[in-house]
This record gives C-alpha cells, structure tokens and sequence, in this order.
C-alpha cells in the first residue's frame, strides 16, 4: 500500500486535500466540544398535503364550525366519546392529540392559529415551495429561508459543524436547499460507506475523486457526506437510545424524531433539524373525532410528545414548530373531506415558548370574515412565527435577508418567546 | 428469465474493451470535458446513448457509431419497428402484467377483503368490538388474522411487486430505449400515488393501457386516457366528485348505492350522505397535467371545470373497476371554463370538450415543450429551443413523436455544453450501472429498494407533481452515500437478484496488471473520461485490495465516480 504522505503528494490532489483534512478536524473538534447547553436548537417540521387545522385546535366556541362540519366536526368539549379537549374555552385540541395536551397544560407547548401564507395559491407545490422558500408569491428565489438563516448566524464556517443543519428525509428540502451546507440523512445508523473490509480504504479513494471534481453540487453533497459520516460514527449518535421511558410510534415520523433527539444528544453541533410528514390531504373520507385524520394526527402528537419526554430537559435548548402549506375549506365537501383552504395552525413547543395559549388574532368563521368567501383567513403571517424564533432562540439579527421584501414589524410580534 | 444473453453480446465485451484501449487518452479531458464545444462522433453516440436510453451497455457505443448517429435516433424514435421479443420473454414470468384491472381485483384484492370481513366477524363473535375506544387495538388483531388467512403471493402487494420489476427489467435490457425514457417521463407528468388505496392494482393497467399506448400519438389521445382512467379518476378523487343537489338532473339515481359503497361509505352511520363537488383533479389537470401553475386559470375556472367533470367515475370494483360516467350526478348547471361556455343539459361530452382544449392550448404546448427540453436537453433550457419545440408541437397538433424529434435532432441537443452535464436521477443511474456492466436481473426488487433509498421509489411519488427533473432534487447527501453504496455492492455482486460480471470487462491480457486494468474498466465503463486524480485514487486502491476483489472494486468506484453520476 502506497504510504499516505507518498499518496498526497503525488497526485495532484495534494493541495487540495492538503487544506482540507486539517479543516476537517477543526470542526469535528468544535462540534465535539461545544458545550451541548450553549446551542439553540430549532427542529422544523412540515406536515405535507395541508393539514386541516380547523380539526387540529378546534374552534368549538363557533356555531357556524358545526353548520359547515355537519359529518367531519370534533364534538365540543365534556359531548362524551371522541369529544374536543379544552384549551382556553374558545378552541379544543383534537382528541387524538391528548399526548401534546400536558404540554400546553404547563406552559411549553403553544398554537398559532389562522396563521400561513399570504398567498393565495391552492397549489400544494406552490405553496410549499413558497413556504419553504419564505419568499411567497416569488418563485426565483433559488435557496430556503433555513438554509439562509445559517448562514446569517455569525458563526464562521471552520466552526460550523457539517451536521449543523440536518434533514431526516431521503432528499435535501427546498427549505435548506442552498449553500449552507445542510445534509439529508434517513438513517443514522447506516450512514457511510459500506464496503466490508475495504471500507477505509474505498472511502478515502472516493472522498479523492469527489473533492478533484469540478466544483458543483455533486462535490460539496460528497465533502459533506465524508465528514458527516465520520463525525456520526465518532459520537456513536445511532447507538443512543430513548430515555426517560419515551416511547416513539414505529412509523416514519416517530422514527425521524427518534433520530432528531440523538443528534442532539450526541452533541454535533445541530442547530437546524427538518423532518416532513404527510398524508394530510384529506379530500374523501377525512373523518372527525375517528378516521383518517384522527390516525394521523395521534402518530403526530405522540411522536411529538416522545420526542420531549426524550430530551426532557434538553428541551430548554431546542424549539419544535410545525406548519403545513394551507388550510383546508371550512365547509365539509361531498365526500366528508375538505378542499385545499388558506389559513391552518402552527404548534410551538419547547424552549422559551410561553406556551398554554392560542395565539393569533380569530377572523371568525363567517362567512362575511373568510377569505375568498370559503376559508380561514390568515391573520398571522408564517414569516412572523419564525422571526420570533429565529431572532429570540437562534440569535439571528438579520432578518431581511432571511425573508427579503417581508416587512418585520416589532408591532407584529406575536410574543410567544419569552 | 433468460440470464444467458445472446452470446455475440458476451464476446462485445472484450471487444469494447479493445476497442476503447485502441483510443487511451483520446477523451480524457476529465473533470473539464463537458465544456468543450463540438461533440466527436463518438461523444454523439455516447450522448444519445446517454440521453435517448439509459446509458450504454459493452458494445453499444460501437454499435452506434457503425450504424450512424442519426439512424439510431431514428430507430429510437419508431419504436414499433424495432424487434424486442427477448424483453417480451423475459416479462412472461410476471402474469400480473397481461391481467385486466377486473381480473387484478379478483384476484388479489378480493382475497385480502374476504379475508378482512372473516377475521372481522371472528373478532364479533368472540366478544371483541363492542367497547368503544378500542377500535386501534381491534384493526391490530384483524390485521394478524388477515397476515395469517391470505399468502403473500395473494396480496395486492404482489401486483405492484411485479409492475416494478417489469420496469427495471425493461428499462435495462428493452432496445426500445427512448420508448422506456419516455415511459418514465410520462408516467411521472401524470403521476399516480401506488400507496393510495386501490391504486396499488390500477396501476398496472394504468402503465400498459393508457401510458405505453399513447406516447407517441397525439396528446390529445394521451390526455383522454388518463382522464377516463380508473388509476387517475381514483388517485385525484374524480370518481367520487359529484354535483351539488341543486345541479342535478331530475331524475332518480339508481346507482348511488353503488357508488357509496365503493366510496367505503354504504355501511356508514348516516344514510343521507352529503354529495359535491371534489376540485382535485380539475386542479391538477390543469396545473400539472396541462396548462402550468402560470397558464391563466383561476380558481373560478377550477371550480367550473370540476363540475364539468362530475360523474366521470369508476364502476364499482366487483364489477371490474373500469370508467363510467353517470349521468345522474353530472352537473348540468350552465358552466364557462377558461372562456369556453356550456349551456344547461350538458353531459359527458363537456369534459372531451375540455380535455380537447386544454390539450391544444399554447400554454399546454409550452409546459410540455419545457418539460422535454428539461429532460433531454438540461434543466434550464435554452428558451429559443423551448419556443420551437412548442411550436412544433402546436403545428403537428401535439404529436408526441414529431415533438420529441424536434427536441432529440436539436443542434442544441448535440451542443457540447451538455455533455456529460445532467446529473442522472436514481432511476437513470441504477439502469445505467447495470447496463454498464451487462448484467441482468432475475429479481430486481433488491433494486427497488435501494431506489427508495435514493429518494425515487417507483410508482410511490405522493404528490401528483411527480418526480423533480432538476439536479439539486437528487444531489444531496443521504442519495449520494447511497449510490455510492449500489455501486460497489452491484459490481461486487453482493446486490442479490442482479448479476455482473466485470471479469470479462478487462482482456485476459491486461488483467494482471493493475493500472492497464484501471484503464481498461475506465474505457468500458465511463469510456475513459475519468480525471486523472480519479485515475491515480483508483490505482492506489487496485494495490492495496487483495487479487479476486481487485475487477469488481475498481467497477464498483468507476460506477461510484463523479464522472458516472452525469450523462
């Protein structure tokens, strides 16, 4: 076998591997040793397909939710068998949801409703994509509003870990689609090259090949997959199990959770986690308090509640939020499902949330009062949801670049991190 | 399936060696070879190898170059013509592929139903079902039984199983190669979701019936395949989108039991229903399917057009889910779509009306023109090529063969810029690793799955937009690791139901030595466009492995290499 030293020098990867292993270290080093208690942690979740927030945190104080829901509606509070569980006399969480119920009972978990996108589109691609872009009605704006947040934190690249912005999904999302480095792993546990005994060997030569090939997409997704593998394998992250009797669902979500709360608890330096879920897009057969939607939604919220029972008090360090790209129709269509819709609900737990309440302003469910004379109206703007956390929690000064062309307006802060 | 090919295909494999041997470092321009202006007749052919198919298999590029450039174009684009029969042979072991949707339900859904209403009469009678709130714990215990009463080789599962193995054996062994690119590209525009409901066995006819018939006809004939198809009508939610009570015809509705319980609803509590109008599919249609999320509708039009579809539906599974329209719940109110104005009374013929519109509309020819040119040529095509191939399609009425031709026989096609400049999506590069190798597959669904680890499950793309076309959809870290992964499993042949053989990629005379081996399976593989860093990391590797791993890991990093990864 060719002597390293030997190697590098013959070959004219030398200079580049040469400023590129040291570099390398610096940074396993600053993930490694950074005081996990230091670091804010978002952990971003879409629910793809437009969930139906109006049977999320039910509006049961509204007659009219009733009128427009006459085989879909969640009875109110204390009707018995599948009814509402109250939140503040006005709104009812969704009966399937009970295991988020103890955390807005004690203050870490809060709602935004009527909260979205301004517009108008009832396109699930557009709207993701806009949402995701956090740039709606633009659709140039080539990278995500994550991915731009990183890099308006201050922290200078040789200190910022590869597995900094992580998405549990099989590819990158357009909300971390950029130059910020975010990785995509489904798996932790068989993330690398997987080569037997040759592995070292195979992974050092294509590791070669990836860094001596023209600059591009293809040679920094292969640079960052190198060093995420080996700061994985050091902290042994896949290898952490759940704690404090947290019991994920055996489903996709749980299992991207599940995940999420090793990475933080294996201290790479994680600051943004993704994770997507789908199956919202309930136009036939959506179902009320039982159902389709009911199953989803108690894979949701159990997994959500698995997850903060995990990291228990690590949760001071990490700030969940959730969105979906619209709402859906307040009225029940004919197959007793809803239509794509405006307006939906976000959830915030964890870290520095004032939580136990609904936030947003209501626009009621009149008719006179919705949009476009069929959906929920948004009264809260997404961006202005994120801004809070990203300013409050993440520490990011610049918001203009993260959301350009949005207006933040200290008037419009919500006020949900303390 | 035959695994034996045509043996003169056996001897290519030491004569593309050769013949790549014969011309070393002629194009080993590395990593800068895709900026250089003109394309070599053999560039050309590896390009329309690449870009017309999935890549070359040993001897293909040879073949190409001795039959002309252009005559192969035309061969690839008169598919009919071209003789296929050892593909044929091989998909006769996947019965499920010939079967009606009728015989398909019978088969293997209705097994699995009877079986869930015996398992739940079982649960009935032994006490179970009465308490409410235990309805999660009762479907667990139904869905054991039901493990236990129908074999796997009886479930619906298997349907999809063999669909998908048919795809992959086609894709890597039909010479219908651009035939198979544009089944890919057309199943994926009029996406259906395999994991909703009974889609898992319409599919099958989906694919043979409406797909592969229809595109290299007229768009207008391929359109109206999908609107009357029992997949789509399903998948979008039209077969249970109806008139609001107020736009109905005056008359009974003797089939609305029927259709409710097919909805799953006839057993449910409430006997009167509410029934409406479902805006999914008139949405998509237009959106996707046609016009483009900028094409000039609006939600009114959405609205309207839904209730021009009403009543396309699907018959009732028992009796062979096919299309049918019923009239009863059509809605015949006055409509005005996108300008084009229904008086009252109208029926079935509004939405052929509709389809033939949207099928010719400027916006349509200009979405599908992209969309091919994003294909074929790059994902941000030159806008003047993207007008003209709109036009082409507009002027021949939107004929798919005459459109395509204008894409493929661009100068811009050929123009050196795209060379080697597409990253391959996990279906193009999978086939083409394989292809690459000459392998063959008796199973492919060890495949399939690694395709679901690149983020392309086939036929399992949830949202009806598809997959992406565009490079930064595929190119991210988790995907990468797993192709890098596929490589050295297939070329070690540790991928089971797949066989390689690379041995016979490298002349008997070169293969003792390490760095002629190195570069006669850079010839055969990437046809010696490999860097000359890459080049010099795989020599470091060929020393350090023991003797028998030495072919296949060398393979195995070319198939992983930066250089594969592009067409």
């Amino acid at each position: 076998m060719l002597d390293r030293r030997v190697f590098l020098k013959s070959s004219g990867l030398a200079l580049v591997a040469g400023g590129f292993l040291p570099k390398v270290f610096v940074r396993m080093a600053s993930a490694a040793t950074l005081p996990g208690a230091s670091r804010k942690i978002l952990v971003a979740i879409f629910q793809r397909g437009a969930v139906d927030g109006l049977n999320v945190v039910v509006p049961y104080g509204e007659k009219t939710y009733y009128d427009a829901r006459p085989s879909i509606a969640v009875p109110r509070p204390g009707s018995g068998e599948g009814a509402a569980l109250d939140l503040d006399g006005f709104f009812g969480l969704h009966p399937s949801l009970d295991a988020l119920l103890p955390h807005f009972k004690d203050g870490s978990a809060a709602f935004v409703h009527a909260a979205g996108s301004p517009d108008s589109t009832r396109s699930h691609f557009d709207a993701q994509d806009f949402m995701e872009s956090g740039t709606p009605g633009v659709k140039t704006t080539s990278d995500g509003f994550l991915c731009r947040a990183l890099s308006s934190s201050a922290k200078k690249d040789e200190q910022a870990s590869p597995l900094r912005a992580v998405s549990l999904t099989p590819a990158l999302p357009r909300i971390l689609a950029g130059s910020a480095g975010a990785v995509a792993i489904s798996n932790l546990g068989v993330f690398g090259i997987r080569a037997g005994n040759a592995t070292p060997a195979v992974s050092e030569s294509l590791e070669s090949m990836y860094a001596g090939t023209e600059a591009g997409a293809l040679r920094d997704a292969a640079k960052e997959s190198f060093e995420a593998a080996r700061i994985l394998k050091t902290a042994d992250a896949a290898g952490i199990a759940p704690q404090n009797g947290a019991e994920y669902p055996r489903s996709p979500f749980g299992n991207a959770l599940k995940q999420i709360a090793q990475l933080v608890k294996a201290n790479v330096g994680l600051e943004i986690a993704f994770a997507d879920v789908g199956g919202w897009d309930t136009h036939v057969g959506e179902g009320g308090a039982q159902g389709q939607l009911s199953n989803r939604l108690r894979d949701y919220g159990q997994a959500i509640a698995a997850f903060a029972r995990d990291l228990d008090s690590r949760m001071g360090d990490v700030t969940l939020v959730t969105m979906s790209e619209f709402g859906r129709t307040v009225k029940e269509n004919g197959n007793r499902g809803t239509d794509h819709g405006h307006a939906n609900v976000m959830l915030v737990l964890g870290g520095g949330v004032k939580g136990g309440k609904v936030y947003g302003r209501w626009p009621g469910l009149d008719s006179s009062h919705l949009y476009e004379n069929r959906d929920l109206a948004v009264t809260t703007d997404f961006r202005d949801v994120f801004a809070e956390i990203l300013s409050k929690r993440m520490g990011i000064a610049n918001l203009k670049s993260v959301f350009p062309g949005y207006a933040l307006d200290e008037k419009k802060r919500i006020g949900l991190i303390a | 399936m035959v695994l034996l090919r045509n043996p003169s295909i056996r001897a290519f494999f030491l004569l593309v060696a050769a013949a790549g041997l014969a011309v070393p470092f002629a194009y080993g321009a590395g990593s800068g070879s895709n900026k250089k202006a003109k394309l070599t007749e053999r560039e050309k052919a590896i390009h329309v190898l690449n870009r017309l198919g999935f890549g070359p298999r040993p001897g293909d590029v040879e073949r190409v170059l001795a039959m002309g450039i252009r005559n192969y174009v035309e061969e690839q684009l008169a598919p009919e013509r071209l003789p296929d029969s050892e593909v044929a042979e091989n998909l006769g072991q996947f019965p499920t592929l010939a079967m009606t949707n009728a015989q398909l339900f019978d088969n293997y859904e209705k097994p699995l139903r009877e079986a869930q209403r015996q398992a739940q009469q079982e649960m009935r009678a032994a006490g179970f079902g009465k308490a409410a709130g235990a309805s999660a714990d009762i479907a667990e215990k139904v869905a054991e039984r039901v493990r236990r009463m129908v074999p796997l080789e009886k479930r619906p599962q298997r349907v999809l199983e063999e669909l998908t193995q048919a795809r992959i054996v086609r894709a890597v062994e039909s010479e219908r190669q651009l035939n198979e690119v544009l089944v890919d590209f057309w199943m994926n525009h009029f996406n259906v979701f395999a994991g909703k409901g009974l889609d898992r066995i319409l599919l099958t006819s989906f694919e043979r019936d409406v797909i592969r018939p229809h595109i290299w006809g007229k768009f207008e004939d391929l359109l109206m395949a999908t609107a009357r198809s029992p997949a789509m009508l399903f998948y979008l939610d039209n077969a249970q989108s109806v008139a609001d009570e107020a736009h109905r015809a005056p008359r009974p509705l003797p089939r609305r039991r029927g259709l409710l319980a097919f909805l799953g609803m006839a057993g449910a509590a409430r006997p009167n229903p509410p029934a409406g109008l479902n805006e999914n599919y008139a949405r998509e249609l237009m959106e996707l399917h046609t016009l483009g999320v900028d094409g000039g509708y609006t939600q009114k039009d959405v609205t309207e057009l839904a209730r021009v579809f009403t009543g396309w539906s699907i018959e009732r599974p028992e009796q062979g889910p096919a299309f049918v329209f019923r009239a009863p719940l059509h809605d015949v109110g006055a409509k005005t779509v996108l300008g084009v104005s229904f008086p009252p009374g109208g029926g079935l013929e509004e939405g052929e009306t509709m389809i033939r519109v949207l099928a010719h509309h400027p916006a349509t020819a200009r979405r599908i023109a992209l969309k091919l040119c994003q294909r074929f040529i790059a994902d941000d095509p030159p806008k003047k090529l993207v007008d003209r191939v709109a036009k082409t399609f507009l002027q021949t009425g939107g004929d798919l063969r005459e459109t395509v031709r204008a894409v493929v026989l661009s100068p811009e096609f050929f123009d050196g810029r795209y060379y080697r400049a597409k990253v391959k999506s996990p279906f193009e590069y999978v086939v083409s690793a394989v292809r690459a190798l000459g392998g063959a597959s008796d199973n492919a669904l060890p495949i399939a799955r690694q395709l679901a680890q690149m983020g392309e499950p086939l036929y399992f793309c949830q949202p009806p937009t598809g997959y992406s076309e565009s490079d930064q959809a595929w190119v991210n870290t988790g995907a990468l690791v797993a192709r890098m992964n596929f490589a050295l499993q297939l070329a070690a042949n540790r991928l089971p139901g797949t066989w390689t053989d690379v041995a016979s990629l490298i002349p008997v005379a070169k293969a003792g030595d390490a760095g002629k081996a190195v570069d006669a399976l850079s010839c055969a593989l990437v046809d010696d466009e490999l860097s000359p860093e890459t080049k010099i990391g795989l020599q470091k590797q060929i020393e350090a492995s023991n003797e028998a791993a030495k072919a296949p890991l060398i393979a195995g990093l070319i198939l992983a290499s930066p250089e594969f990864q592009r067409q």
